[in-house]
């Protein structure tokens, strides 16, 4: 088996240690024996949605997003990213690239950056920003731990569209309905840096269970040994919970 | 001299200076709170009284090891330097260092301010202390959650000299683009430019790293073309777009020998004509720190030969590269607080030729940046290539994150050991360095180094350990002296 792991932009949307999820992804499947390949497709590149069954899209500075919004406009690439994932592509994406996978993103002070209006929620900066660690209560996934730092409150927009949980630490989407990111058929969205994959490594299973699925059917996981992954996950939740 | 306000101010700021002594703590910038509340020019009106005026040194990373540079070879060319040695480098640190320096009725023993100062603080500092000598180090992805985006602090310190006053000296890192960049349009100052020149290629990494925070360029937002890659983003680069290219360097590095832990030899060219600097901390970006140090000196009037002098003469700040022999064995302490820091510390390591013993101490307060996301832009990916990686202690708040980067590094578990740290007491001190700092030293062979990278609140936790133990001096004792 292979999976190939598309790098969205990753010159330009790699900030607060995402890598760290690209990271994670290589090695929970080269230590099953899974064979992986990460590219990097960025501004101006062709997106072969055919080639990848697992996308990976962070977060960015302000500057960086204006960039990578316009180009998924030209030429029908975000569309073409979206039909991907809604033919069954898993995706995770976070903070700024979680933003992009809605239909908009309202900065502060500029003009609304369109995104490609997978995920059925918007979002909007305002002036102050959530910064610190955030534990999140997830159906699908349990305990869930993290670091968030931004400004865009992010609204879903039906029920369609489900929370990846709810917040126990931290602010999340939108600091007032206590819910934080997204689920959404194979793909997901929040805003835990951290990085965010190694300490939650039950979700990292998901993604590449997801992603192997749609090409090869049915794929059953061999467990791996955990422990130290779960050793710094409860101790990220203890220091989460000593600093809120 | 000093008005009455100030007077009560300086008066105020030594009283809480001696208070903080006797308690017992080495709070460093609880007398500057005190004292520029009181009167908020203070500053100002203290350093204006200099002969020699003062100069400010930012950047991400180096600042503390430029500035000791320039204030050790300032002092040997018999300045009379004061300078706040003890990185503490807000506004109100540097209030701080004047207010405990200066009698009650306004007077310095000195006749030059060196500061360093934290990045976000710039633009306050220049208005404070108006320097004749401003020096930008470097700009790098740091704690994220204090500072924001690096375009933001770029953006500041843009803002900021537009209102440099006339005939100020800047001084900026050619090779960084974002650093060089800021001299652009800059009229109304003198704007001079260091850089390495690697004649011969040694040190280039042959492509940007993932760490890289200043792709494009700052004129025109083109992605920026490299003939060199030194680190992260600094080497010699050009804009294919508009013709932004990195300046000709007033003061070069034509040559670098590293040699390895030990320090390194640079030949230097300078309008001074051109030498041979030994440079006594290792690392390429202590190369960085002496050519800037050296940069700064000359500016200020000093010949290369006293530079040459007063450099060799240079002892790294504590922690930032510190050797302790601790009976049959020596400790190497080294700093780490971002991404691109470490890279570079373990680059200095991986060019010794030991088996290497680690311990990483790592925090997250504060002074630490509370998210330890930039642990993952680390590429501790080299630890397994090349050198033999003997064993690694994992200490600190967040000694289980590091071990669980270590081990997504590749590094074979059964060589990691987690000695987990106690969140911080009420006291705000933090547990457990001895017992990871021994748990270290006892799979250290003797006659070998233990090298131990701690970041900031933890070099310090780890630094009370070892002068508990008779080790080194206390904190504030290093301050004073």
């Amino acid at each position: 088996m292979q999976l190939n792991i598309a790098f969205l932009y990753a010159d330009l949307m790699n900030i607060y240690g995402d890598r760290g999820n690209i990271i994670t992804l290589q090695q929970r499947c080269q230590w099953r024996g899974i064979a992986v390949t990460v590219d990097s497709p960025t501004v101006g590149d062709p997106l072969d949605t055919e080639k990848y069954d697992l996308y990976f899209f962070g977060g960015g500075q302000d500057q960086q997003q204006v960039a990578v919004s316009a180009d998924l406009q030209r030429g029908g690439k975000g569309e073409r990213l979206a039909a991907a994932l809604r033919d069954g592509a898993a995706c995770l994406s976070v903070c700024g690239g979680y933003q992009l996978l809605g239909h908009y993103y309202q900065p502060h002070n500029s003009a609304q950056l369109p995104g490609i209006g997978y995920f059925n929620a918007t979002s909007r900066a305002e002036a102050d920003r959530y910064i610190g660690n955030v534990v999140v209560e997830s159906e699908m996934f349990g305990t869930l731990v993290g670091f968030e730092n931004h400004s865009a409150r992010t609204y879903l927009q039906d029920e369609t569209i489900k929370p990846l949980g709810r917040v126990v630490v931290g602010k999340g989407n939108n600091g007032r309905d206590r819910l934080e990111g997204a689920v959404y058929q194979n793909s997901i969205g929040c805003y835990l840096h951290g990085s965010v994959l190694p300490k939650n490594p039950g979700l990292a299973d998901w993604l590449i269970e997801r992603a192997l699925h749609r090409r090869y059917g049915a794929v059953q996981l061999e467990p791996l040994d955990d422990s130290v992954e779960r050793l710094a996950h409860e101790a990220a939740i203890i220091r989460a919970k000593q600093t809120k | 001299m000093a008005n009455l306000r100030s007077s009560i101010s300086i008066a105020a700021g030594k009283g809480s200076a001696w208070l903080t002594r006797r308690i017992g703590r080495g709070g460093t910038a609880l007398p500057g709170l005190v004292a520029s509340t009181l009167d908020p020019h203070l500053i100002g009106k203290l350093t204006r009284s200099l002969p020699r005026g003062a100069a400010v040194v930012t950047g991400t990373n180096g600042k503390t090891t430029t500035t000791r540079m320039i204030s050790t070879i300032l002092q040997h060319a018999e300045w009379r330097v004061l300078h706040n040695r003890s990185g503490s480098n807000l506004i109100r640190g540097l209030a701080a260092t004047l207010v405990q320096a200066a009698s009650v009725g306004g007077k310095l023993p000195a006749d030059f301010a060196l500061f360093e100062v934290d990045e976000a603080a710039v633009p306050a500092a220049m208005l404070e202390v108006q320097p004749r000598l401003l020096l930008f180090n470097n700009l790098f992805r740091d704690q994220l959650d204090r500072y924001g985006e690096v375009e933001n602090v770029r953006r500041k310190w843009v803002d900021a000299l537009k209102q440099v006053r006339v005939g100020t000296t800047v001084l900026l890192n050619a090779d960084d683009p974002g650093i060089a960049s800021l001299g652009l349009g800059l009229d109304s100052a003198t704007v001079l430019y260091f850089g390495l020149d690697d004649e011969e290629g040694a040190h280039d990494m042959g492509a940007l790293q993932h760490q890289a925070d200043s792709l494009e360029c700052p004129v025109c937002r083109t992605h920026l073309a490299y003939e060199a890659v030194y680190t992260a983003h600094v080497g010699r680069y050009y804009c294919p777009n508009c013709g932004f290219k990195r300046p000709t360097p007033h003061f070069r590095a034509r040559r670098v020998l590293l040699h390895g832990t030990q320090g390194s030899t640079v030949l230097l060219s300078t309008p001074d004509g051109e030498g041979e600097l030994a440079v006594q901390v290792p690392g390429l970006y202590n190369v960085y720190n002496a050519l800037a140090a050296t940069a700064a000196s000359m500016t200020l009037g000093l010949t290369l030969a006293q530079v040459q002098a007063g450099l060799a003469e240079f002892k790294a700040a504590f922690g930032r590269i510190e050797r302790i022999a601790i009976g049959d064995k020596s400790l190497l302490m080294a700093l780490v607080k971002n991404p691109v820091g470490f890279n570079e510390v373990m680059r200095m390591l991986l060019a010794s030729e030991d088996r290497l013993h680690l311990l990483i101490l790592i925090n997250d307060l504060f002074a630490d940046g509370r998210d330890v996301s930039w642990l993952w832009d680390v590429d501790f990916e080299l630890l397994t290539k090349a050198h033999e990686l003997a064993a690694v202690t994992t200490g600190g708040i967040r000694a289980e994150e590091m071990a669980l980067r270590l081990k997504y590094a590749g590094v074979d578990p059964a060589l990691i050991s987690i000695v987990a740290g106690d969140a911080p007491t009420a006291r705000g001190k933090t547990h457990l360095y001895d017992t990871a700092l021994d748990k270290a030293l006892a799979s250290t062979p003797t006659g070998t180094t233990l090298y131990v990278l701690p970041t900031y609140t933890a070099m310090l936790g780890l630094r009370e350990v070892l002068a508990e133990r008779g080790l080194v001096k206390q904190f504030w004792e290093d301050l004073c002296s």
